[in-house]
């Protein structure tokens, strides 16, 4: 996919104890053939930074929707979501998108790699996005394969690569760019237990040691497991917060 | 460099299919180059053609050009001699000339005694030498695989002609011309056809007095009527070196050319000489717009009373022939184009399709629209660069191959089958143009679905299946 430089154009957003998001009477409508479907119905609570936070709920209850708000790729009806500290509802699109460049990562249950580029130019892209000049970009790449288990596997092409080695190379690319917030829909869905456990494993790692916020969209029973905050969620309302 | 990268990696992910776009753009690129190669050598060989026969400008006395046709020796130029003079030796014309020669027009009655057998002529009387060289004018190098004959007449011999192969069947000439696949005249035209009136007769025997320059080595011999400026007949004999075939019938039966000195004398009788035009073929057709100004120039300065006309406004066949080639060229190269536009329009639409979850990934990831909007662009101009280029190679390849195989063809207003060509010398600029044009057909096309995916909202093409 196509670069298109950030260096200069969004600034960094820096958190400390500060929540990373905010939600203050959010509802999100959808239009779904003419009728008006209410994913998310006045929602308001927040996240606070560097943890593992959990959005648990049975299907069809808004979580999905949820995590998009919060990742800004969708927007909410009413109501205002702060996100690092910024009013995304108030950013236009191309503003968002720098936004989203910057301070925000998704990790996807299908891994969404792109399929033409190789595990390292993959997780090299996000910082083609940022503008970082080319001798970081490839230290901080290798490194970052190298962290995720990956430093051989550098050249391969997604289709060369198991379900557990392409989600590693989903959660490196995630992470090179430090971003505030990685947000993982089902991250271990499409994984046997062993291979999610160290996903899981290495996510926690990782976070420890970058001080990353956190998350997840799940029903993993072995991943809500590690929750450091879990937000119950049901028909598009939150019924239960859990620290 | 990046986007560069996942462009050219996109286009080869589906080999097929890029194969085919490919293929298609390469066959349009193929089809315009080809036609219009060939349609350039037409275009050329049509003014090489023209120039050749009337050099890019005439000079008359004005009213020659709309009234002229009525009687030629009306509108002779007096002091044609200091008008060639000035022409020549003007400083902004000289280098840029290669010919700047005198005709004589007339028409009038030719008639063959041997067999009682005359026929209405129009003529031209030249310079044989400088007819010569006008003939051999060949600046687009289209004539080089023809043969240049010469006009056959003789500076050295005024009595000497060449007629159309037309009006020597007419006229009876065939066998003593020795000309090929030619009928000999029928037992009862001759009988009842065109007698030769008693008058003609008569002041043809006056002419074949001891006056006559030549005895035209065995050649046979026609005797010329026209009237002369000042409205009375003259008479004069022609000997008929060969016929020419002249490709449009009607020039093909009415085609006498001679000495100009043979025509003076029918047309002008004892009175002074002139010449009804001054031919003026220049080295290079791309200098005729600055020569007519100069001419126009010159003759104001020196109160000349004289028009100028161009070879296009002479031959009016050039122009209408070239603008239907020109539209047959642009009928098939919009045709080419479309389906270019179509197939790009396809392929890119299929892409956008099979990616929407990659454009919502990258989407998400912090690409813009317009990013999106130039990956899809830019493969678009990929696939059109590289069909184009390789149309471009195997169009010249086939070109080639083509100018190798002796092929002939039959041009409208061709007497005879000349060398089908088509033109690659010099094709360059044209080449690119196609080259530049079928890009930006597929860049364009690429367009229309590179706004669809970048305007797909990034959740819908997340959840794309």
């Amino acid at each position: 996919m196509p670069n298109n430089s950030l260096a200069e154009r969004s600034p960094v957003v820096e958190l400390d104890r500060e929540p990373v998001v905010r939600f203050d009477h959010v509802t999100k409508t959808y239009d779904d053939d003419g009728v008006q479907v209410e994913a998310v119905r006045g929602v308001s609570f927040a996240v606070a930074p560097r943890r593992f936070t959990m959005i648990v709920g049975p299907s069809g209850s808004g979580k999905t929707t949820l995590l998009n708000l919060i990742g800004c790729i969708d927007r909410p009806t009413t109501g205002k979501l702060e996100v690092c500290g910024e009013d995304v509802g108030a950013l236009g699109d191309d503003a968002i998108t720098d936004f989203r460049a910057r301070n925000v990562a998704f990790v996807f249950q299908s891994f969404n790699l792109f399929p033409v580029l190789t595990a390292y130019e993959n997780v090299e892209y996000p910082l083609l996005l940022l503008g970082v000049p080319a001798g970081e970009r490839r230290a901080r790449s290798a490194a970052m394969l190298d962290a995720v288990g990956l430093a051989a596997y550098g050249h391969h092409r997604p289709n060369q690569l198991s379900g557990g080695q392409k989600q590693r190379v989903a959660i490196a690319r995630a992470l090179i760019k430090h971003p505030a917030l990685v947000l993982a829909d089902e991250p271990t869905a499409n994984l046997d237990t062993q291979t999610g456990a160290e996903i899981i494993a290495l996510m926690r790692r990782v976070q420890d040691q970058q001080a990353v916020s956190f998350v997840f969209s799940t029903h993993d029973p072995q991943l809500m497991s590690h929750a450091d905050e879990t937000f119950a969620i049901r028909d598009g309302r939150l019924v239960e917060a859990r620290s | 460099m990046m986007t560069l990268k996942i462009a050219f990696r996109n286009i080869l992910r589906n080999r097929r299919r890029s194969t085919m776009t490919l293929l298609a753009i390469a066959v349009g690129a193929i089809g315009i180059v080809l036609f219009g190669e060939f349609v350039r050598f037409v275009t050329l060989g049509l003014e090489t053609g023209a120039v050749q026969r009337v050099g890019h400008l005439t000079v008359f006395r004005r009213g020659y050009f709309a009234f002229g046709a009525g009687n030629p020796a009306e509108f002779g130029i007096d002091d044609y001699a200091g008008v060639l003079r000035a022409i020549r030796e003007d400083p902004v014309l000289a280098p840029r000339l290669n010919v700047a020669t005198p005709i004589v027009s007339l028409a009038g009655i030719a008639g063959n005694f041997d067999v009682d057998a005359s026929k209405t002529f129009l003529g031209t009387g030249v310079v044989p030498s400088e007819r010569d060289r006008l003939s051999r004018w060949d600046e687009h190098g289209v004539s080089v695989r023809r043969a240049v004959t010469a006009s056959g007449l003789r500076d050295d011999d005024e009595a000497r002609g060449v007629v159309g192969v037309g009006l020597a069947r007419v006229l009876g000439l065939c066998e003593r011309l020795k000309i090929g696949d030619c009928p000999a005249r029928p037992v009862a035209a001759r009988a009842d056809g065109a007698k030769l009136d008693g008058d003609l007769a008569g002041l043809a025997q006056e002419d074949r007095g001891p006056s006559a320059t030549s005895n035209g080595g065995g050649a046979p011999r026609l005797d010329l009527l026209a009237a002369t400026a000042g409205g009375a007949p003259n008479v004069v004999s022609l000997f008929v070196d060969r016929a020419e075939p002249q490709g449009v019938r009607e020039l093909d039966e009415n085609f006498v050319a001679m000495h100009i000195g043979l025509a003076q004398k029918l047309v002008y009788g004892r009175t002074p000489p002139k010449a009804t035009g001054i031919v003026v073929q220049l080295r290079h057709t791309a200098d005729l717009p600055m020569a007519r100004d100069r001419l126009r120039a010159l003759f104001a300065e020196r109160h000349l009373d004289l028009e100028v006309r161009d070879f296009a406004e002479l031959q009016p066949f050039y122009k209408q022939a070239v603008g239907m080639f020109g539209a047959i060229f642009l009928f098939i190269a919009l045709i080419m184009s479309v389906i270019v536009l179509f197939t790009v329009v396809n392929t890119m639409g299929m892409s956008v399709m099979e990616r929407t979850t990659e454009i919502g990934s990258a989407r998400a990831m912090g690409v813009r629209r317009s990013g999106i909007r130039r990956l899809f662009v830019l493969e678009g101009a990929i696939l059109g660069a590289i069909g184009a280029t390789a149309g471009g190679v195997l169009a010249q390849l086939i070109a080639t191959a083509v100018n190798h195989a002796g092929m002939t063809w039959m041009p409208p207003g061709q007497a005879s089958p000349i060398p089908l060509e088509i033109l690659t010398a010099g094709a360059t600029g044209f080449i690119v143009r196609v080259w530049l044009a079928l890009v930006a057909a597929a860049t364009l096309a690429a367009l229309i679905p590179a706004n669809r995916g970048a305007r797909l909202p990034v959740v819908d093409a997340l959840r794309h299946v």
